[in-house]
């Protein structure tokens, strides 16, 4: 066993050496060789990660929503179609939403407005401390109060909460006051009673929560509309079921249900997607540039040190430890350096490079930091994508030249 | 030294490194399970429906709310001009009739 392994290693020695001599043409293969991995590898924990945290975050989301389609398009849900909704056997609650759009022209970019509902969860530490509420607002309640401490009554009159992303931009906070153009042209000053925290941004960056009567009257919105209405159905494998009637009692509506808003996000960043097949074969590309020049052929210079080596006594399967080796060093370090760049590339640097491509025109893009959610079926799917098709594409050419007779090996120098 | 003892040197270091950044990602999410909590409770709370991912139009600031036609939401040969719309795929077919 020990002779093996030294036998072993001197065949590592050699190959090391030998792609030492070709010094640039190595380090080039593996810079780029590293680069691809990396590429994949950061796609592969970046989308798999904004997966399973969308997945996660979003089991809480309304199990129904019933929008308003005119001429194909969303509209202003009729407060009246709730009692129709209501009379549905397996519904359980109705509730109106009232949220929308609002352009702020200022640093061109779009919040998203939203009465709050009344709050659902009973765990204290779930609702708590989400909300960081100014000490000097005699409103205001101590922090360690639910998040909203108005109980659905929303924020007062005349104020707002907003979320990080645009206390970030606005360089706004607590006691600021924000203005706004309503419908009627009408400036109107909201105060910030509080900031939704920055750890929550990936879902409240862009929100901006203030009272029904603010948002009416911003919007010009009558009283007998709403945006649309969350539906609770009783028994949640009826959920599917409560839709459809809803569909048939209301041909207007659109019904989108939960497992649809979870799918939504199970195919973001889907390899069909545009960018991520243009990034994705590019990497390949240049992968299968790779493999071909290995598995075309080997060049001159290689074929004769073949030759040189059986011709001083190595025997075929000794060249092919040698290429295999030669294959290993180069791809096992590629391998470990483009996953290891990856994953702080992801988790530590907030996926840097993906970063321009990712905020495309918006002002504002939300500072979130992924959980990282990596596991070995990752890594292993990485690794035989990568490693093992280029440890197979140098060990090919090699057995064909390694089979032939030394003396034609040397003497076919030239093509 | 030998090289082939550099090779092993240099892959058992990187082998370390890529162990301990698999420990970070096993303790990180451990760690951040209070903040998915609160992130999924202000998701319940406010009955929101979308990650706060591209802010730059509507139908992708809510993807899973967003119109069924909306690459053509501007008039009918409109193609899709929005960066972060080459990176999401259209709604899937709505189960719900």
């Amino acid at each position: 066993m020990n002779s093996w392994i030294e036998k072993q290693r001197y065949i590592i020695d050699f190959t090391i050496s030998s792609l030492l001599r070709r010094k640039v043409k190595n380090i080039g293969l593996l810079a780029l060789y590293t680069l691809i991995v990396f590429i994949l590898a950061s796609t592969m924990f970046f989308t798999y990660s904004i997966k399973k945290e969308a997945r996660l975050i979003l089991q809480g989301s309304p199990e129904i929503v019933v929008q308003k389609i005119v001429a194909g398009r969303h509209d202003l849900f009729p407060v009246a179609y709730i009692d129709d909704i209501k009379g549905i056997r397996g519904v359980a609650d109705v509730e109106p939403r009232l949220w929308g759009y609002y352009y702020d022209s200022l640093v061109q970019a779009n919040y998203t407005v939203m009465v709050p509902s009344r709050q659902i969860a009973n765990s204290p530490s779930d609702a708590r401390t989400t909300v960081v509420i100014d000490p000097n607002d005699p409103h205001a309640a101590d922090v360690n109060k639910p998040m909203y401490e108005y109980d659905g009554a929303a924020p007062e009159a005349g104020t707002i909460v907003i979320g990080n992303g645009v206390a970030r931009m606005r360089e706004i906070g607590v006691g600021d006051y924000m203005p706004f153009m309503a419908a009627d042209g009408e400036i109107m000053n909201l105060k910030v009673v509080g900031t939704l925290s920055a750890e929550s941004e990936l879902v409240s960056s862009d929100l901006m929560l203030l009272n029904d009567e603010d948002y009416r009257k911003l919007f010009g919105i009558d009283k007998q509309l709403v945006t649309d209405v969350v539906v609770s159905v009783k028994n949640p494998s009826e959920i599917s079921t409560v839709a459809s009637k809803i569909k048939k009692k209301l041909h207007d509506s659109r019904p989108i249900i939960r497992d649809e808003i979870l799918r939504t996000y199970d195919s973001i960043f889907n390899w069909r997607g545009g960018m991520m097949i243009v990034v994705f074969s590019a990497a390949v590309l240049a992968f299968v540039i790779f493999a071909w020049d290995k598995a075309s052929g080997l060049s001159a210079g290689e074929r004769r040190e073949i030759g040189i080596l059986k011709a001083v006594g190595w025997e075929t399967s000794d060249v092919i430890q040698m290429k295999f080796w030669e294959g290993t060093v180069v791809s096992l370090t590629a391998y470990f350096s483009g996953v290891i760049l990856a994953y702080i590339h992801v988790f530590f640097t907030g996926s840097a490079v993906f970063e321009p491509a990712l905020k495309g025109w918006s002002a504002l893009y939300p500072n979130f930091a992924l959980t990282p959610f990596v596991n070995a079926e990752q890594l292993t799917t990485l690794f035989f994508l990568t490693v093992v098709p280029y440890t197979v594409a140098t060990i090919v050419p090699t057995w064909r030249a390694a089979t032939i007779d030394p003396d034609s090996a040397m003497r076919h120098t030239g093509e | 030294m030998r090289q082939s003892s550099w090779f092993f040197f240099g892959i058992t270091a990187e082998a370390i490194v890529l162990s301990l950044l698999l420990l970070h990602a096993a303790s990180s999410e451990n760690a951040q399970q209070s903040s998915l909590a609160q992130k999924a409770a202000l998701v319940k709370n406010l009955r929101l429906t979308d990650l706060c991912l591209f802010t730059e139009a509507r139908y992708t600031r809510h993807l899973s709310q967003a119109d069924l036609n909306t690459a053509f939401q501007d008039h009918p040969l409109s193609l899709e001009h929005f960066p972060s719309g080459s990176f999401t795929q259209p709604n899937l077919p709505n189960e719900a009739p």
